[in-house]
């Protein structure tokens, strides 16, 4: 394969990676904390894709708004998700509220076929974002491809901050692992609760953003198949681990890239890697790359 | 009168149709070591996870009187995180470090409410002047801490939010007995510093010595009450609790 090709797989390669990890991040949260699969999750995401294009081609607003508006929305629906769907099961078995997350999962995605259709709509790219950059060695690159990660990475970067230097990231980190005597310190749980699921949407919002110019289109559905591929970069990664998270989206983002440019002809398996690498992870490192193991709370 | 800083009427507390503690009163003055003993399922457990708001309970009365601007409000069924802004901590039986934090982030959350960066700075000096080996061992992840070293740890985050009550649950629990010896010195340094303390011990003995007043509490009931010193000259006391 000639560099300049691998260049660009390779950038290819780190923004769909960083693009699974963004998502990761906010089931890794989420279960950290709950240890709750939060499936709706990947639908959040896709919410995070109508908003901006409603936002962007449908009231033809600039796209700075259009993303702070979609970062915003979905954040509020995660948030409503947190509070109407999975609250009021926190003293219930951890398989009940499972299964809300399933059903909000079915809820969101049908009730956006009813809201916005299950007509796939196009998304307009900004130019800016999609004229080719020529870098030496013939190498050519669309910005957004460079955007991606360089987001993605800050993003999760200001998150390891806020978990590790700030008051709140402390009260989460240690909800995780015990809720009772973190509420004996005076930490109000249900809003660090909310804090977790405010910022795992905020993050999934900017992803399906994203997606949506790398992609460029929306429909209610798009938010399964990169919710699941991200759901297995969390595990792969360490489930309960933010680095982690990351670091599995990326792996998986370039197992997905580099097997089909490798192997061109394999490339209607692309998706059955990713399962292949969560059965192999769950076979010989259950716990993850990164991920300690984590004790059932009392 | 003046001086109760908690005042506890018949408090009774229900595990399902286990009936874990039966018309329990109690006083705490102002200034006091207080100490709950009894066998091992006693309900001393119960009783301080009831005034700590972990625990559903019924009660006539359970009040707490602030020092800090003498207001009474009842603490019944009080959630648990709004205990420490009234002044209230509790070193929890079993310790319950966070074992991936770091002793100095364990110490950080007990001073989790409190926002003056300055006094909590100061407050870690003390923790840290009273128990050194927690200074030497600031970086290190709680899980690495030896049991002992884990108890101060507890002790030290319940008094990182400046407590006026503090509430120790078991803090000899699985110590040597050279440890003991030094919990309880430090739990007397405490008090001289001005802190209430609610302790609850199955070592009858050692809490007996250092307690201003002492309740024995048997299969959920208040047996015996006295202050310290004519509870371990008892004879009943003696013979069940302190070897004869």
């Amino acid at each position: 394969m000639e560099f300049n090709i691998f260049i660009q797989h390779f950038i290819n390669a780190l923004s769909l990676g960083s693009l699974y990890g963004l998502i990761a991040v906010g089931y890794t949260m989420v279960y950290g904390i709950l240890r709750l699969i939060n499936f709706a999750h990947g639908d959040i995401f896709m919410l995070g894709a109508y908003f901006v294009y409603f936002a962007t081609i449908f009231y033809k607003l600039p796209w700075a708004f259009g993303v702070i508006i979609s970062i915003i929305a979905t954040t509020i629906c995660g948030l409503l998700v947190d509070r109407i769907a999975y609250k009021p099961l926190r003293e219930a078995p951890r398989i009940s509220a499972l299964i809300s997350a399933i059903g909000v999962s079915f809820f969101i995605e049908n009730f956006a076929v009813v809201v916005f259709t299950g007509i796939p709509r196009p998304v307009v790219q900004p130019p800016i974002l999609m004229n080719p950059i020529e870098f030496s060695g013939g190498v050519r690159l669309i910005p957004l491809g460079i955007l991606v990660p360089v987001v993605s990475f800050l993003l999760v970067g200001c998150l390891l901050w806020l978990l590790y230097k700030t008051k709140p990231g402390l009260a989460m980190r240690a909800i995780s692992f015990d809720i009772e005597t973190t509420r004996m310190m005076g930490v109000s749980v249900n809003k660090i609760i909310a804090l977790a699921f405010g910022l795992g949407s905020a993050l999934a919002a900017v992803a399906g953003i994203m997606w949506a110019l790398r992609y460029p289109r929306v429909e209610p559905f798009m938010g399964m198949t990169p919710g699941i591929k991200a759901f297995i970069a969390a595990v792969f990664g360490g489930i309960g681990s933010v680095p982690g998270a990351m670091i599995g989206g990326l792996i998986l983002g370039f197992v997905e890239i580099m097997s089909v440019a490798f192997f061109p002809t394999l490339s209607g398996y692309k998706d059955a890697f990713a399962f292949c690498l969560l059965i192999l992870i769950l076979l010989f490192r259950p716990t993850g790359i990164l991920g300690e193991k984590l004790e059932d709370k009392i | 009168m003046e001086n109760i800083m908690l005042k506890i009427e018949k408090l009774n507390v229900n595990y399902g149709a286990i009936h874990a503690v039966r018309d329990v009163s109690l006083s705490i003055n102002k200034g006091e070591i207080v100490t709950l003993i009894g066998a091992n399922g006693a309900g001393k457990s119960s009783v301080i996870r009831s005034i700590m708001g972990l625990v559903k309970s019924q009660a006539e009365e359970m009040s707490y009187t602030s020092p800090r601007d003498n207001k009474t409000v009842s603490i019944l069924n009080r959630p648990a995180e709004a205990h420490v802004k009234l002044g209230i901590s509790l070193s929890p039986e079993g310790r319950r470090i966070l074992p991936q934090l770091t002793v100095e982030e364990n110490l950080n959350l007990g001073a989790y409410i409190r926002d003056d960066v300055k006094g909590i700075s100061e407050d870690l000096e003390y923790v840290y002047s009273l128990f050194p080996r927690l200074k030497e061992r600031r970086r290190q992840k709680g899980s690495t801490l030896s049991g002992g070293e884990q108890q101060m740890l507890a002790v030290g985050r319940a008094l990182m939010s400046r407590p006026d009550l503090l509430m120790l649950d078991e803090p000899s629990l699985g110590l040597a007995p050279i440890l003991v010896d030094e919990v309880f010195s430090i739990i007397r340094e405490i008090n001289s510093q001005g802190r209430t303390i609610l302790l609850v011990e199955q070592n009858a003995f050692a809490a007996l010595k250092v307690a201003h007043k002492a309740y024995v509490l048997e299969v959920g009931a208040i047996g015996l009450s006295g202050t310290g010193a004519e509870l371990l000259n008892n004879p009943k006391v003696r013979e069940a609790y302190l070897g004869g």
